[in-house]
């Protein structure tokens, strides 16, 4: 895995926004960049080359990457669905939701389906509880959840990708 | 000092501390996981709450952690009431929800933090039915023990591992319920201070593999208070045996000295004691081999010895003063020498008479972690004295944290926020060395030069503090540029360290050390230098003046027996120099525990103990005596302390008594009448006489599985109990059954307390000294002021002959020491044999990395693989000290080194 030209002139961006010899603070939004540019996941590989453009040791970038919810270690599909099991989401329903989704796609958590359009992550508190139970798909909320939306959900989307396809 | 109540009773307690520390400080039982004395609070795991009152009006209060919360006049606080209780009971059960509650297959059990803290909180049932989270472990090397599951996320691995002890390889990934401690793939932990883990890790998830190997429950390990063997440092061990093998070395903790931590080598190269390899007959080489008993030994001995012949002692600097002293009284002082070269016995004896001297103060290690500026010449501390090099780390942060507190109210223990101000840094270390070392990561200043660069460069460093003394001639400009630079940190320092040492055997960088120290001891500052030595016992041999062995090579004739006391002395001269000793040497009598180059020459071999078999007395690099004691009798053989075989060897000469009539402390106050500079050292220990309320001490604790058990390997009926004369210590579990005087505590253990955490009960206050002060008579105290007399004589730089090179050693942490290496773990770790050289060199020379390449030094060809070593100054050959199977060389000489013909074709 290697970097355009462009993305990497937005690297040397990220890094300069820090004061001199701290590479490090500019780990985050790398490995953003770093996730987008590769399919959506992170592989050690790709952690590798992340380290090595920042100067630090890959040990370094795996304890941040495995921190946080929102990289993946694992392939995943192209839509991805997390859904938030914190206290809120769970008391309106969560478990249910989840439930459904898994038996609607035939995966578990954490799985992708065979054609490689969804997978499953369960994720904690994403700030929506208000809208509880709720779901992150892309770069939007998807809230106050039922099966019925659900199901509306993943006709949205398989329609988008056939589309796209 | 400020007066707190704590459940409605007041206590006068010390300002400056959190709570829960001093509630443990006061006695007090109160759990904790995230807190570590040595590692300071972060809150993290929330055992300790207590509750806080607004004052004693208050009866609601609110819950704390008690390790967050600073000492204040008046506090209110309460331990035990309900509401504090049923929080740290809950927080128990949390914890619990995962663990996999394996205690019985878990060699943590009888000695686990996380069980005494879940008696302690009360919780006993378990409500939690789901399942638990579970991980995959990692392999982790030969030393440990990896089983993640029984995590409880308090953080301690890490805080030690990485903040503490500067280690890279060990992390923590991923976050709430599936936190995983571990290295980013299976390998060997690369810190040599990993074994620490077993100790820190209050639970069973980093245990030490070399036990499981052997294992056995604390609770039936027959322990002594014991002294690391394998470098100069001396840190306090206790060593615990079943069924005559020593099973496992723990940490015992003396404030002075090694504090709470041990290196791996000190705590993993125990197994020589349990070798195959053990000498436990004596043996007699007539034309054939044989072993013999003990009346055949002394009859032959008597022969030997009575025939009015010269008699040459050669001292050991790994066996024990009593032992050394007690050949040098049967040999006479005239007649005894050390099983060194001749080069090394000089700086030894240049060390000792630095230090005895009493010019200037040398430090114990608790003192080197209070040093604002640090300056180590040319040892390489790493790999000689590697808990130095923690203690040295320690000064560099601990210095860099008192600048940033300077500005704050922020406590010290307050660890997280402590480094959130500190940020990156650190201390003033200067750190000069012939190659890199990982110490030159926290070093502000890094030199890699020749011996002879480091020493002009130390001259010149004294010159600059103190203008009096000799400039030195033409320095060249880095070195006169890094000269000023140490010296303004120094003078700038109020408590400076100067460290330094003979492994790179040269006796110019021992004087300057010393110059450099003498000049900064003026006023308010106080100096601390502190010298290296190569074994346990160096000290001693140095501090007894005693010459090379090569010295006595030309008295020796065929009318004279030599006696070498426990030493191979072909790790100390090249093998054809000792061999030509040996072929002098007509009547040899060898008295060592395992075999090797020398014992194979002995014409009478004799079966010497180990440090678990004995009672000695070791003098350590800062001139501490501390006492070792013996930690099981051997079932078979005839193994006896060294010193008790010299005793019956005198009686043979004088045909009285029958050799057991010394102690080990008659010996030591002989030894004072003797040599005055010993004054003080037979109170390192109490007479055997000793008792508490008529009680010995016992060497097992009360919950030993019985005595029918203690030898179930051989027979199951009771054996009668031993007896031990020569210590306060008993063989049984019988005996007081409260905390001992310091020096004579065998294990650690209190009421509730199983786990190696008990030591807070047995301190003057937690992370202090133990009660009644930490053991060890120190022998070198500063006399005077300021030196009267420096060195002056700056060596001129001589030009390397054409095309050689100076031979020098490599020290490995593992490898390098002798007895170390027959743990197989530890072996595991040592490095191949290698030829190393600078990158330039390598260059014109036209050799290749890794291939063969010979080197040639006084006439013998050595052929190993060349490692380019890339921070190494040209001019300079490195090759691996002390290796097994590697030949001992004369340091400090010069080689020449050719492209190697030999195997090169394979
Ligand atoms: S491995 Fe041990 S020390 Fe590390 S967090 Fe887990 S329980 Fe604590
Ligand atoms: S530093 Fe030295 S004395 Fe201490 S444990 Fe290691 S080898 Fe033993
Ligand atoms: S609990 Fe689901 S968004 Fe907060
Ligand atoms: S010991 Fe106080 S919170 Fe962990």
């Amino acid at each position: 895995m290697a970097f355009t030209e462009d993305k990497l002139k937005k690297v040397q961006e990220i890094i300069a926004r820090y004061p001199d010899g701290k590479h490090k603070s500019a780990l985050i939004p790398v490995l953003h960049l770093a996730q987008e540019e590769h399919g959506g996941w992170l592989s050690s590989e790709t952690m590798d080359y992340v380290a090595s453009l920042l100067k630090i040791e890959p040990i370094e970038v795996y304890e941040v990457a495995t921190f946080y919810s929102m990289y993946n270690l694992k392939p995943v599909g192209r839509y991805l669905f997390e859904v938030c099991q914190t206290g809120p989401c769970m008391v309106n329903g969560s478990d249910q939701i989840i439930d459904y989704i898994k038996e609607k796609l035939g995966i578990g958590v954490g799985e992708t389906t065979t054609d490689g359009l969804f997978t499953l992550k369960t994720v904690e508190c994403l700030g929506a509880c208000g809208y509880a139970p709720m779901m992150q798909l892309g770069k939007h909320y998807r809230e106050h959840l039922t099966k019925e939306k659900v199901d509306q959900i993943i006709e949205e989307c398989r329609s988008k990708a056939t589309s796209l396809n | 000092m400020p007066t707190i109540y704590i459940d409605n009773k007041p206590y006068e307690v010390k300002a400056g501390k959190n709570l829960l520390e001093t509630c443990l400080t006061l006695g007090l039982d109160l759990p904790y996981f995230c807190w570590h004395p040595a590692l300071g609070s972060v809150g993290a795991c929330r055992q300790c709450a207590i509750t806080l009152f607004k004052d004693k009006e208050d009866t609601q209060g609110r819950i704390v952690m008690s390790c967050m919360e600073p000492v204040k006049e008046g506090a209110c606080i309460s331990v035990s009431n309900a509401t504090a209780k049923a929080f740290r009971g809950q927080v128990i059960e949390w914890l619990m929800t995962n663990h996999p509650h394996d205690c019985p297959v878990c060699d943590e059990g009888g000695c686990c933090h996380l069980q005494d803290m879940t008696v302690m909180t009360g919780h006993n049932y378990r409500r939690y039915q789901y399942k638990k989270r579970t991980y995959l472990n990692q392999y982790l090397g030969p030393l440990l023990n990896h089983e993640m599951n029984r995590c409880i996320q308090c953080y301690r691995c890490v805080r030690f591992y990485k903040d503490y002890a500067g280690g890279e390889d060990l992390n923590v990934f991923a976050a709430h319920h599936h936190v995983y401690f571990g290295r980013e793939k299976d390998g060997i932990l690369q810190s040599p201070f990993s074994g620490n883990l077993v100790e820190v890790c209050p639970t069973g998830v980093f245990t030490d593999k070399t036990l499981k190997q052997h294992y056995t429950r604390k609770w039936d390990l027959t322990a002594a208070p014991s002294v690391c063997q394998h470098c100069s440092l001396g840190c306090n061990t206790t060593a615990g045996e079943r069924y005559g093998k020593i099973r496992s070395i723990t940490n015992r903790y003396n404030g002075a000295v090694n504090g709470y931590f041990l290196c791996d080598r000190g705590r993993f190269g125990y197994e020589f004691v349990n070798d195959e390899n053990r000498i436990t007959q004596p043996l007699i080489r007539n034309r054939v081999p044989e072993a013999v008993d003990e009346q055949s030994l002394m009859d032959h001995l008597k022969l030997l010895l009575t025939q009015s012949r010269t008699l040459i002692g050669i001292g050991s600097s790994r066996a024990s003063v009593e032992s050394n002293f007690a050949l040098r009284q049967l040999v006479g002082s005239e007649n005894f020498y050390q099983g060194v070269s001749l080069d090394e016995a000089a700086l030894g004896k240049l060390i000792a008479s630095i230090l005895q001297s009493g010019a200037v103060h040398t430090p114990s290690l608790k003192e080197m972690e209070q040093a604002d500026a640090v300056l180590v010449l040319g040892e390489d501390i790493w790999n000689t004295a590697p808990i130095m090099a923690l203690s040295v780390r320690q000064a560099v942060m601990n210095s860099a944290a008192a600048n940033a507190l300077q500005q704050t109210s922020i406590a010290g223990w307050h660890d997280a926020a402590v480094r959130e101000l500190v940020q990156d840094n650190k201390g003033f270390l200067a750190n000069a060395g012939l190659t890199a070392s990982p110490l030159d990561d926290i070093s502000t200043c890094t030199l890699h030069a020749t011996p002879h660069d480091i020493a002009v460069m130390g001259f010149a460093i004294a010159h600059a503090i103190h203008p009096g003394l000799p400039e030195v001639p033409q320095l060249n400009n880095e070195l006169a540029a890094k000269a000023a630079q140490i010296a303004k940190a120094l003078q700038q320092a109020k408590r400076p360290l100067i460290i330094s040492g003979p492994s790179c055997y040269n006796e110019a960088m021992i004087k300057a050390a010393f110059d450099i120290a003498g000049a900064l001891n003026t006023g308010e500052r106080k100096a601390m230098l502190s010298y290296v030595l190569p074994a346990c016992n160096s000290m001693t041999l140095a501090m007894m003046q005693a010459p090379s062995f090569e010295k006595s090579i030309d008295r020796i004739n065929d009318n004279t027996v030599v006696i070498i006391l426990e030493q191979d002395l072909y790790r100390s001269i090249p093998p054809a120099k000792a061999n030509a000793f040996f072929n002098r040497c007509k009547n040899l009598i060898v008295l060592d525990s395992l075999h090797n180059g020398t014992t194979e020459k002995a014409q009478v071999l004799i079966p010497a103990a180990t440090m678990a078999e004995a009672d000695g007395t070791l003098i350590n690099n800062e001139g501490r005596a501390q006492r070792y004691y013996q930690v099981f009798v051997p079932t078979t053989g005839m193994v006896k302390e060294s010193w008790k075989w010299f005793w019956q060897m005198r009686s043979l000469q004088t045909s009285s008594g029958n050799g057991l009539e010394l102690h080990p402390n008659d010996w030591l106050t002989k030894l004072e009448k003797t040599l005055p500079q010993f004054n003080g050292i037979s109170r390192v220990s109490y007479p055997p006489e000793f008792r508490i309320h008529g009680q010995a001490i016992p060497r097992e604790p009360h919950r030993y599985s019985g005595r029918t058990a203690m030898l179930a390997n051989l027979a199951v009926s009771e054996p009668k109990p031993l007896q031990d004369n020569d210590s306060p210590l008993s063989f049984t579990m019988e005996g007081y059954p409260n905390r001992p005087p310091a020096s004579l505590i065998p294990f650690f253990w209190a009421p509730g307390w199983n786990s190696i955490q008990s030591v807070n009960k047995y301190q003057q206050e937690t992370g202090g000294a133990l009660s009644g002060g930490d053991p060890g008579i120190r022998l070198l105290e500063q006399k005077t002021g300021t030196p009267t007399a420096y060195f002056t004589d700056i060596p001129e730089a001589l030009p390397a002959p054409r095309n050689k090179w100076l031979l020098l050693p490599a020290y490995h942490i593992f490898g390098s020491d002798e007895l170390s290496a027959y743990s197989a773990a530890i072996r595991e770790l040592c490095p191949e044999p290698y030829i190393g050289l600078s990158t330039q060199d390598t260059a014109e020379l036209g050799i290749t990395d890794g291939k063969n390449i010979t080197l040639v030094a006084e006439g013998e060809e050595y052929t190993y693989p060349l490692k380019i070593q890339e921070h190494l100054c040209n001019g300079i050959v490195l090759l691996p000290a002390g290796l097994p199977g590697m030949p001992a060389l004369t340091w400090g000489s010069w080689a020449t080194i050719a492209p190697s013909l030999k195997n090169n074709a394979v």
